[in-house]
């Protein structure tokens, strides 16, 4: 008996890497094989989705694919994160169908955005949140900018309390810091702090660090919530109405990019993200803009224009 | 595990003398013959060159990947490990020094086997001398505890208890190196402490017994006997705990404050070599200098990893001499 279930061990084993080995094989071809089962189907929906990348988004994509899902019972669809370039690499490779980013592709190294149709499924206006023991809730652009680049070190010397700055960065190639180097400080490289990548953490370190700065989206500050200051920048208080009217300059598209020729599939659920569905209930409701609200627009080198 | 594999030997050769089963002994009957000894070997060697064939392949994907950033984005290999600027993503001048970040992982590093060794040893010569049968019934389990709780639990108590600590009481943000240290440095404790239990176990008794005939006390017999006796295990126990604190990614990241200075003070924040790996990884893209740098970084904590386990290697070495 010992000698079998040691056998028995063994092959299992044996049997269980060949399984893995297999599984990783068969993940690069999951993009072709949705394709194929999408096409042949010609009425109803049915196949299997993968979509990842920006974890800013990731939250609407999931509530979205769930709906999605509930209509299309035979839909399968996969919601990842990995952060905005592994959304551009990803989609690009043809690992996800749907690659979410917090950047343009066009501003993402090494894409070939010609390759890659875009698609504008919301907008996410950011702000500097405050440590409550720094006394500011209101900042010039010249002194947000002051206090970013390590110019300022007391908050006593921007009209806030004698109490020592400490910087809160996201890591390089976020679009948080992106879209916030580029809106926020006219593109000036923040000088070094603390760095922290999940806005949970950045936001609980802001709370309990005397005089910690840092960046987030707007949805992650709540009205009843005093833990950290809602930073206005030149007078204008970050909301979605100043936002949209283009009065704020802080914010970013989140995109979803396909291939150029997308599936019957990811057509669909696109053509659900941007309609009245998700952008009318989803999107306010979970924080985010809809594009539709914009009065102005922008592109991928940041140039704004009215709509 | 050996017992059964010796049984199943004697069991096969005395079923290979049955001249019904001599007959049919093709390839095929032999692989599914359940007493056939070349079965047991095909997968007793599969085993084996699975593992061997897993550690090429990472070793030389790592290469691959790594090397891209010298040989492809033309980054000097010289300048990228004793550079001290690292920001890739700066469009004018992008620079790639990784030196703060070497530096960070050895710091965090050495300072975690200061803060763990003297505890860690402590906690093994209670369990292994003074109190062996405690040893067993408490300090085992609660180790084999200490083993069990995820980094991620470590980095979310010092992130809520030791950095307001260090923050209220020696200035500044409270992420440091010094909590990175700290937190790291409890979470190799219980490695450093159940290797260091075994290696004071396997000095040999005629040691001890030898000690106390020339009326050496309990104290003499472990501080002059003892410990010198097991003290190339207890070096490598301390190493295998730094190689576990080398590769510590997300609790450090949690707590140390990810800066890419090179910190001037313990109570500065600073990086290391993981940190910088697991914050940028999801926001770069495939095939970017920012990621292929990346992977260089991984290059360089893979070969310092192997430094260690060559270090282990030639201690233990000098242990059998």
């Amino acid at each position: 008996m010992k000698k079998k279930s040691l056998l028995t061990i063994v092959s299992l084993l044996l049997a269980f890497s060949m399984v893995l080995v297999l599984g990783a094989c068969g993940k690069s071809s999951t993009g072709s094989s949705t394709t194929s089962s999408s096409s042949s189907s010609s009425s109803s929906l049915s196949g299997k989705l993968t979509i990842g990348g920006s974890t800013a988004l990731q939250p609407l994509a999931a509530q979205a694919a769930k709906e999605f899902m509930d209509k299309n019972p035979n839909v399968q669809i996969d919601v990842q994160g990995g952060g905005s370039g592994t959304g551009l690499s990803s989609v690009s490779a043809g690992n996800f169908d749907i690659g979410m980013s917090d950047i343009f592709a066009e501003n993402g190294k090494s894409i070939d955005a010609s390759k890659l149709a875009d698609n504008k499924v919301a907008v996410v206006g950011m702000t500097a949140a405050v440590n409550p023991k720094a006394g500011v809730k209101n900042l010039s652009k010249a002194d947000l900018i002051k206090v970013f680049t390590g110019k300022v070190k007391n908050w006593k010397e921007v009209g806030g309390k004698d109490v020592k700055i400490t910087l809160v960065n996201r890591p390089d190639g976020s679009g948080t810091r992106a879209t916030f180097d580029q809106f926020a400080l006219d593109g000036k490289t923040p000088a070094e702090g603390i760095t922290q990548d999940s806005t949970d953490t950045v936001k609980k370190i802001i709370a309990q660090t005397p005089g910690a700065i840092g960046y987030m989206a707007l949805s992650y500050f709540k009205a009843s919530d005093n833990s950290v200051v809602k930073l206005s920048i030149d007078g204008v208080e970050a909301t979605d109405a100043t936002v949209a009217s283009g009065k704020f300059p802080v914010w970013a598209y989140e995109h979803m990019y396909t291939k150029k020729a997308p599936s019957k599939l990811v057509k669909a659920f696109i053509d659900y993200m941007v309609g009245s569905d998700v952008q009318g209930k989803d999107v306010p409701a979970q924080g985010y803009l809809s594009v539709d609200k914009m009065t102005v627009q922008r592109d991928a080198t940041g140039k704004v224009s009215s709509k | 595990m050996m017992k059964a594999s010796r049984g199943l030997t004697e069991e096969a050769l005395s079923k290979q003398t049955d001249p019904s089963l001599l007959k049919e002994s093709g390839l095929f009957k032999q692989l599914t013959n359940r007493y056939s000894e070349s079965r047991g070997k095909f997968l007793i060697f599969s085993c084996a060159l699975l593992m061997i064939v897993a550690v090429i392949a990472i070793t030389l994907f790592l290469m691959v990947q790594g090397l891209r950033s010298f040989v492809v984005d033309h980054i000097n290999p010289w300048t990228f490990i004793t550079g001290m600027q690292w920001y890739p993503d700066s469009a004018t001048h992008p620079s790639f020094g990784a030196l703060p970040f070497i530096f960070g992982s050895m710091a965090v590093t050495l300072l975690a086997a200061v803060i763990a060794t003297p505890i860690a040893v402590g906690t093994a010569i209670f369990m292994a001398e003074l109190s062996q049968k405690w040893g067993q019934r408490l300090m085992q389990p609660v180790i084999e505890i200490l083993v069990g709780i995820p980094s991620v639990v470590y980095g979310l108590i010092g992130l809520l208890v030791v950095v307001p600590f260090m923050r209220i009481h020696f200035g500044g943000s409270g992420f440091n190196l010094i909590t990175g240290a700290l937190v790291v440095g409890i979470m190799i404790l219980p490695t450093v402490a159940s290797i260091a239990a075994d290696s004071i176990r396997a000095v040999p008794n005629s040691l001890r017994e030898a000690s106390y005939a020339i009326g050496g006390t309990k104290w003499q017999t472990i501080w002059r006997v003892v410990i010198p006796a097991a003290g190339a295990n207890l070096i490598t126990a301390i190493v295998l705990g730094m190689s576990r604190a080398f590769g510590e990614a997300l609790a450090v990241q949690m707590v140390i404050g990810n800066a890419r200075n090179l910190p001037h003070s313990l109570f500065d924040p600073a990086a290391t070599l993981t940190t910088i790996i697991t914050l940028s990884m999801g926001n770069s893209t495939t095939g970017s200098v920012l990621n292929d740098a990346l992977w260089s970084l991984g290059l360089v904590l893979l070969l310092i990893s192997y430094l260690f386990i060559l270090l282990v290697r030639f201690l233990s070495r000098k242990r059998v001499l």
